[in-house]
């Protein structure tokens, strides 16, 4: 059985229905609310693995059911899905990942009094997600886009009592929406060049070679080529989306929310977002790749704020103490990664690492969860330790997880995507600064995830919280087993000896690399991994902490760059200090004009008329009644009637003006007709 | 379609009915003026299911007026006026509703009430520029009385700066049609003979007379920087008047620039382009960014309001049709919406809660306390910030892409004041709404405390009718889309639109 394209919009549809009957399900129904979120995004896996089957059966095609929304007579905005092997794989990644997360949830959010609006919560976010995912539209895209946004505040924000979560979920609405300006720009730029944003469209869509070859082919003033510009502006959408340096600010904050939304944010949805668009529109980005003449290319830009991404990533998540922050930039660095191998012009192994990544991350944030409630709401790794006994499974699932991170060879997935973008790293022609950023990131992050482990589960537990721990039920450590085996068994769809994946993707057959090509950088990576876990090990496990207040070994050391990194380089400081000064200050300066300088000028306008009023009154009473026409005699009235308002009487002063005007009228009217 | 005047002369009949029932009893005034609203209503739905779109405005009325001047008693309907006496129709049955608990000479009120309402449809319905004037003169009048005698905060002020600031718009705009009528030397106020007759006035005319029109209009659409009366006044006026005031008199004057200013004087409008768009972004940013500081809460929608009427004044700069057909959606839109937000704010929460201090609202947990009023308002707020699946996505989404053919630049800065939108609108949901946050025992011992009434049945019909005409055209704008591009298309239009039909 297959799923034709024209009915793919099921696929988010059902989650949306879900949130529905949750948005109206009382308070007290938490089987229905919940039971209909599982029951529909199951129901969207299925549908999702017909349509892997449909897109598998000719890997090149893009499948395409294409309809208007609305006409402005000068153009028309239409919308449409598309099935094409990216997005099919996309969508049973999504749904099977977030079903995990939503039956995760079902134990994590137990006592939660507000259980049912969080499953319709989460149903709208993974509907959203997969609406971008199904798009064959930029405005389709855009839209759901925009309700991730929306759906990752409601989340971010779920626990909007603290205010620190408050704070969170604006942050992240706002910091997003910056990115997402660059994208809408983007879009209407693109609109207005090419007159659709349908995708694919028969050979009349904006990625199809027609409108490509007029995108590349025109230029700017400063020797960019039009699609470069717009290419750039809608990465802006990916940068903040996906948490790249400068915008990822948002996504170690948006820790505040329950942890299985942290799991959804990271793994399966929206950060995924980001990437999977840049992929999308990979033709466009990469449309300007055949010119020379061009003063910049718009993946050169990508690989550059991915390398940083990841190096800044992994730097920063040595010194954080908090074990879902460790995981937050552990995110922003792979989705580093990610971009990078966009950038290098590997968008296949970028989707590579997007999948593994979703399963080994959904993992361990599922893991930290099981942690976090296990050990009563301590987060902080310094108070907990000594949990490996305690919880085994939890234990055991996590530390697979860690291993998939940190790039284990040979078992783990991680270890095949990663290499799969290092590979590609070192074949871009431009530069190797992102290739050696890849490889130091390779060590940082097998070290922050052994120091991680080590802290959490190794040693004695150093609070209450973590002595007392207990594992988590099973509706909790069924899902993380699951996605354990999955972060294990994904990679052998990708590797070097048998890349089905990347044929499937690419539909092209794409030929197993010879024993030796490649083994060189692989050898390198392994060592690399080893001695990152190894120094791990040595610095962590090896004596572990006794106390929650010892100070950290590199702290010891390094004190000043362990504070500085542990405040996230004080960008969020800098960030606070110039935008945000600069924000408000604009804000109370407008406020102050609008306060004193209009309402100033209007109040001395008004003045001037009592003013004026009483000046009429006192040449009037001062006897110049005399030679004057019925012109003057209608000033005088005006007079009067000005002057009288000074004693507040406003009516009198509607009347004056009413009179006014039938004078005005009557005088224009008649000089008129003349 | 013929049966449209009756919007004008139900509502002033109606607003004789309320004064007279007014006098037996409350309750009566009520009723009789909320069957006149929507008796109107239903008449201008009437109309608009037999409506066959045209690029020809279809006459209603055309009779001689006042011979002497060439005045005619004409009245037509085309797309853009259908969409705005729908949206009047929906906006004066929702206020009413929001207006049920008025207790004090509730006939008077709600005469006047209906005295603007007529007064709005006669101003879409004018096709000649005198009968036109006289409607405009007929709505703002009633403003006054609505705000001095049953407004709240420094009323008389509020409704005094209103009343001056309409006035002076509208000498402007009469001292602008004078001059265009007196030097045609045609002897007729009908608008398609003045624009006929323009074409042979001096660049110097054209120049003088469109700034007089465009800006004594642009004063009621709240163009920076004459919108300083729109906060103040909303801020005083009554629910109903606050909900009439964003929901259909700015639209009044936005009307009046994309109806009379912009097909009449193109030559003027060429000259005044660049000045009027930096004007209305400048609105947009500005007022976004005022509305982020203030302490009270309804300033906020009061400045909102401007900030989306700068929109809908940059669309109609922009002169693409694109642009101004999302201009007119946008006027749908924006009326639907700062309706709902007046109401939520203007009604539900402070006839209740008898504050409108943030501060004092940030210790209540209203989303406790009232549920409906908080849902409700997150929802006008994410409609108001432009998300997806409300009528102001496809309407800001049309005005910028419009926007974008004549400059890049405007749709740059207009598109960042939508991220200064999302930040007032966020921090004033979050304030006034979840701002309690010490959660369990206090909140408790507080919702304890404050027992409000309950949410009426008039004011949740209200919301439901506001909520449910954002939805429906945020979902399927082509609804009102086609009715207005058809309008666009017209002669008079075409002049002045850029990149017309090709």
């Amino acid at each position: 059985m297959n799923l034709p394209v024209q009915l793919l919009w099921l696929i988010p549809a059902l989650p949306l229905v879900a949130a529905g009957i949750g948005a109206l399900t009382p308070r007290g129904g938490r089987p229905i609310a919940a039971g209909a979120a599982i029951a529909a995004l199951i129901g969207s896996f299925i549908l999702s693995c017909l349509a892997l089957k449909t897109a598998l059966v000719d890997p090149a095609a893009h499948l395409t059911a294409n309809f208007s929304w609305f006409d402005l007579g000068t153009g028309t905005f239409r919308l449409g899905w598309l099935l094409d092997p990216l997005n099919a794989f996309m969508c049973v990644m999504v749904t099977f990942v977030g079903t995990l997360i939503f039956i995760f949830s079902l134990g994590y959010m137990k006592e939660d009094a507000n259980f049912t609006r969080f499953f319709c919560f989460l149903s709208l976010f993974a509907a959203a997600m997969l609406g971008i995912v199904v798009a064959n539209s930029l405005l389709l895209l855009f839209v759901s886009w925009e309700l991730v946004g929306l759906a990752s505040y409601l989340l971010i924000g779920f626990w909007f009592h603290k205010p620190e979560a408050a704070a969170a979920a604006k942050k992240a609405f706002i910091t997003t929406r910056i990115g997402d300006l660059g994208l809408l720009l983007g879009m209407l730029w693109l609109y207005d060049r090419t007159g659709t944003l349908l995708f694919f469209d028969n050979g009349a869509g904006c990625l199809e070679a027609g409108a490509l070859a007029g995108l590349s082919s025109a230029t700017l003033c400063s020797g960019l080529a039009v699609s470069t510009a717009i290419g750039l502006l809608i990465f802006c959408g990916a940068v903040g989306k996906s948490g790249q340096f400068p915008l990822h600010v948002w996504l170690p904050d948006a820790m505040e929310g329950p942890t299985p939304v942290s799991a959804l944010i990271h793994a399966a949805t929206m950060v995924a977002a980001g990437v999977f668009l840049v992929a999308r529109v990979y033709p466009l980005m990469s449309a300007d790749q055949a010119l020379t003449n061009v003063p910049l290319h718009a993946l050169t830009v990508v690989a550059a704020i991915g390398a940083i991404t990841a190096l800044m990533g992994a730097v920063i998540a040595v010194a954080q103490n908090d074990i879902k922050r460790v995981l937050a930039f552990s995110t922003v660095s792979q989705l580093g990664y990610m971009m990078l191998a966009l950038g290098v012009g590997s968008w296949v192994a970028a989707i590579f690492h997007l999948l593994t990544h979703a399963f080994f991350k959904a993992l361990l944030f599922l893991g930290a969860g099981s942690v976090i409630h296990a050990a009563h709401h301590e987060q902080d790794i310094r108070q907990l330790g000594g949990l490996g006994p305690k919880l085994k499974v939890t234990f055991a699932t996590f530390a697979v997880g860690m291993l998939a991170l940190a790039g284990f060879p040979f078992l783990f997935s991680g270890f095949w995507s990663k290499e799969a973008i290092l590979h590609a790293a070192e074949g871009w022609e431009v530069s190797h600064l992102p290739l050696i950023a890849g490889l130091i990131a390779v060590v940082l992050t097998a070290f922050y995830m052994t120091r991680l482990v080590s802290e959490t589960f190794f040693g004695h537990g150093r609070s209450h919280a973590s002595e007392h721990a207990h594992e988590s039920p099973a509706v909790m450590t069924v899902p993380l087993a699951i996605l354990a085996a999955c972060s294990v068994l994904i990679g052998f769809v990708g590797t070097p000896a048998w890349p089905w994946l990347q044929s499937q993707l690419t539909g092209e057959p794409v030929h197993p690399h010879g024993w030796f090509e490649g083994a060189g950088l692989m050898m390198l990576s392994i060592l690399l991994v080893a001695f990152g876990i190894g120094a791990g090990l040595a610095i962590y496990a090896r004596r572990t902490r006794v106390t929650a207040s010892q100070r950290d070994p590199i702290e010891a050391k390094a004190p000043s760059l362990f504070a500085f990194l542990g405040a996230r380089m004080k960008l969020d400081e800098l960030y606070a200090a110039t935008v945000g000064k600069v924000n408000s200050a604009l804000a109370v300066v407008s406020d102050g004009l609008d306060r004193y300088v209009w309402a100033g000028i209007v109040n001395f306008l008004g003045r001037l008329g009592e003013f004026a009023g009483v000046v009429y009154r006192e040449a009037d009473e001062e006897g110049l009644n005399g030679g004057f026409d019925t012109g003057s005699e209608t000033l005088r009235e005006a007079g009067k009637v000005y002057s009288r308002s000074q004693t507040g009487d406003a009516h009198a002063y509607l009347r004056a003006l009413a009179v006014g005007f039938v004078v005005l009228v009557l005088v224009i009217t008649l000089g008129g007709l003349r | 379609m013929s049966l449209l005047p009756w919007t004008i002369y139900l509502s002033f009949a109606g607003a004789a009915l309320a004064l007279t029932a007014g006098t037996r009893s409350a309750a009566a005034a009520r009723w009789t003026a909320l069957t006149a609203a929507v008796a109107s209503w239903v008449v201008a739905l009437l109309a608009a299911k037999s409506f066959v779109p045209s690029n020809a405005a279809q006459t209603l009325v055309d009779v001689a007026w006042i011979p002497q001047v060439g005045a005619r008693y004409h009245l037509t309907a085309d797309g853009i006026s259908l969409t705005l006496v729908v949206l009047t129709g929906l906006a004066a049955t929702a206020g009413i509703l929001f207006s049920w608990n008025i207790n004090e000479r509730v006939g008077e009120f709600f005469a006047f009430y209906l005295t603007l309402i007529g007064g709005v449809y006669g101003v879409f319905l004018s096709a000649d520029a005198f009968l036109f004037f006289v409607y405009y003169e007929i709505a703002i009048v009633p403003k006054y009385f609505l705000i001095a005698n049953w407004g709240s905060t420094n009323r008389q002020y509020g409704a005094m700066k209103l009343v001056l600031y309409s006035f002076a718009g509208s000498a402007l705009v009469l001292a602008g049609l004078i001059w265009a009528y007196a030097i045609s030397g045609g002897n007729s106020f009908a608008l398609g003979d003045l624009a006929a007759a323009a074409t042979t006035f001096t660049h110097a005319q054209q120049v003088g007379m469109f700034f007089l029109v465009f800006f004594g209009f642009a004063v009621l659409a709240g163009l920076f920087p004459f919108h300083t009366w729109a906060p103040t006044g909303h801020v005083a006026a009554p629910t109903g008047a606050s909900m009439l005031l964003a929901g259909v008199v700015m639209k009044l004057g936005a009307y009046g620039c994309l109806r009379v200013a912009l097909p009449l004087f193109p030559v003027g409008f060429e000259f005044w382009q660049p000045v009027i768009a930096t004007l209305a972004i400048i609105g947009i940013i500005y007022a976004g960014f005022v509305a982020l500081v203030q302490d009270d809460f309804k300033f906020v929608i009061g400045y909102s309001s401007v900030s989306h009427m700068g929109f809908v004044l940059l669309g109609l700069a922009a002169a693409t049709p694109r642009a101004v057909a999302g201009s007119v959606l946008q006027m749908f839109s924006h009326g639907v919406i700062a309706g709902l937000l007046f109401a939520v704010v203007g009604r539900m929460v402070y006839e209740r809660t008898h504050t409108r201090q943030l501060g004092d609202l940030r210790a209540m947990p209203l989303h406790k306390l009232m549920p409906f009023a908080a849902t409700v308002f997150v929802i006008a707020g994410l409609a108001s910030m432009g998300m997806p699946g409300f009528s102001g996505f496809p309407a800001e989404l049309s005005i910028l892409i419009g926007t974008w053919t004549t400059s890049p630049l405007w749709t740059a800065f207009a598109a960042f004041g939508v991220l200064v939108a999302a930040a007032f609108t966020l921090r004033v949901m979050q304030v006034a709404f979840f701002g309690k946050t010490d959660a369990g025992g206090a909140a408790h011992h507080d919702a304890e405390h404050h027992a409000f009434a309950p949410i009426t049945l008039a004011e949740k019909s209200g919301a439901v009718l506001l909520l449910g005409a954002t939805i429906l055209i945020g979902l399927k704008p082509d609804i009102l889309l086609d009715w207005i591009v058809p309008a666009l298309q017209s002669p008079l239009m075409q002049t002045v639109l850029k990149g017309g039909v090709q």
